[in-house]
């Protein structure tokens, strides 16, 4: 796609402690990229989308969101997180708001919409997703899958720039990924998505851009066949025998 | 991984962000002091300056008096300690208990749980003071003890029957804030209801609670002052009776800054503790 890149990476380094999780990484989106990030647990997927929306502070490197150096510490770091739209692993709902509550709270805080227009917005999405009948019901009154839908809703309800998705289907029951990832494959048609994944068919399908992490570093990086049908780096491969055997 | 970051260098842009943040850092804190500064002074000259601050700071502030109530007022806060020590122990050990038995489950221990659940309405209903005399005044008078028993007993009594029932119930919530799966897992390793409860679930409630608990235990150390209602020569009584012969408000400072200066380092080791714990909870995903 024409433009600069929605967002841009470049040299990010993050240590906790001694141990370095981030060694120096480059990336670049574009609008309506869809990035697969792969690699071993604790490879630094995670970390890495954590500092490209700021919720971790980076050692060193800058990022760009549009033409904007969001490292430089004179930004305003919240309003440039309500840029990003983010969904985690463990979905994170808020478990003292309705699921209707939920997905407006950005619009309402953030957008601050009047309550009524943003319930009907919240309605309208919840309804694509087929929950507009549970709006008033509490999370916990939910299933996973529909749960990891509200928090994906929620997080497309602020109309981010960027969706960051942090490996949303590894805590859900087999049964519940598949609606899920189709919820992830009807956005990335028009989204911009850097998502952090253990799905590698997924991936391969819907994904312009895999990278490969290990050891805090980005080993490998092209499109979804280049990567995950004929890798060049040993260590992409070895990752994906591991991971097929297992 | 290690290996990677004993050879890397911030890069200038990094030193440059660094040098902002630090910046950024000495303003805030220059700000935060100079405002200290300015409050501070306004509130000592708008003092000072009252009509009656010279015969206020006489009778409050006499350092002549200060130095002859010391030993008395001093010698009564010992009695203090002893007295709170001793209240501690008997807090956790009663505190324990009922907060155990409110956890039973179970018919056969309802008349221990109706027991239990009444005392905790009764002792956090009733005002310390209240509490005091009952038992200062009130169990003497059943004279069933051969000769007489100390007043600060009978403090030390009321101080553990009223924080018990406090401490009680907040550990209490914090058996019940440790999730139902830990209990599942230790009987499911064989242990039995209580073993478990004292292995695995009390440890971890203890640890969700303790900024609680640390708060009632500061709050119980300066609620042992009131053990002077019984004639107990503590701190507070002592003060009491220099403030008489020397016709002076002193001593009674005095007794407060003791109690100050003891309440001070335990309230900022619950501030440590407690952020303490919530940065380990934080960072349990970081990956």
């Amino acid at each position: 796609m024409a433009g600069p890149p929605v967002l841009r990476a470049e040299g990010l380094r993050k240590s906790f402690g001694d141990r370095t999780v981030l060694a120096g990484v480059d990336l670049e989106v574009d609008r309506g990229d869809v990035v697969a990030l792969i690699g071993p647990s604790g490879s630094g997927k995670s970390t890495l989308l954590r500092c490209l929306n700021l919720l971790e502070q980076p050692d060193d490197g800058r990022i760009w969101l549009g033409d904007e150096d969001i490292t430089d510490p004179r930004a305003d770091a919240d309003r440039i997180r309500a840029r990003f739209g983010v969904v985690f692993q463990q979905f994170n709902l808020f478990p003292h708001r309705t699921v209707l509550d939920n997905v407006t709270l950005a619009m309402r805080v953030i957008r601050r919409l009047p309550r009524a227009q943003a319930e009907e917005e919240g309605l309208a999405l919840l309804d694509r997703i087929g929950l507009a009948g549970r709006a008033h019901e509490h999370p916990d009154r939910l299933s996973g899958g529909q749960q990891q839908r509200t928090a994906i809703v929620r997080a497309i309800a602020a109309k981010p720039e960027v969706l960051l998705l942090d490996e949303i289907t590894s805590a859900l029951d087999p049964e519940l990924v598949g609606e899920v990832l189709e919820l992830v494959r009807e956005l990335a048609a028009t989204t911009t998505i850097v998502m952090a994944t253990h799905e590698l068919t997924f991936a391969r399908d819907v994904a312009t851009q895999v990278l490969f992490l290990d050891g805090g570093r980005i080993v490998e990086r092209g499109t979804p066949d280049e990567v995950l049908v004929s890798p060049r780096e040993l260590r992409t491969q070895e990752f994906l025998r591991r991971f097929r055997r297992g | 991984m290690t290996d990677t970051a004993s050879d890397w260098r911030p890069s200038d842009i990094e030193l440059g962000r660094r040098r902002f943040r630090k910046k950024q850092t000495l303003r805030s804190v220059l700000i935060a002091a100079l405002s200290t500064i300015v409050l501070a002074v306004a509130l000592w000259a708008g003092i000072v300056n009252t009509p009656g601050w010279a015969v206020v700071q006489q009778s409050f502030f006499d350092p002549q008096t200060f130095v002859e109530a010391w030993p008395r007022v001093a010698a009564g806060f010992l009695l203090n300690l002893e007295v709170l020590g001793v209240a501690a122990v008997g807090v956790a050990i009663v505190g324990t208990l009922v907060a155990t038995v409110r956890t039973l489950r179970g018919p056969v221990f309802f008349p221990l749980r109706a027991l239990a659940t009444a005392y905790t309405d009764l002792f956090r209903g009733l005002p310390l003071i209240i509490v005091l005399y009952l038992v200062g005044f009130g169990i003497p008078g059943l004279q069933f003890t051969s000769g007489r028993v100390p007043a600060q007993v009978w403090g030390t009594l009321a101080l553990i029957l009223t924080y018990g029932a406090y401490v009680g119930e907040v550990l209490r919530a914090g058996i019940e804030a440790v999730h139902p799966s830990q209990m599942l897992a230790a009987r499911a390793l064989g242990l039995s209801r209580g073993r478990a409860l004292r292995i695995v679930v009390l440890p971890q409630a203890i640890r969700k609670v303790s900024p609680a608990l640390m708060n009632d235990f500061i709050s119980m150390q300066k609620d042992v002052g009131l053990i002077s209602v019984l004639g107990a020569i503590d701190a507070v009584r002592a003060a009491q009776i220099q403030t008489a012969e020397a016709f002076n408000f002193t001593p009674y400072v005095l007794a407060g800054l003791l109690f100050v200066v003891l309440a001070i380092p335990l309230i900022r080791l619950t501030d440590w503790y407690a952020a303490r714990l919530r940065r380990r909870e934080q960072t349990g995903a970081v990956l």
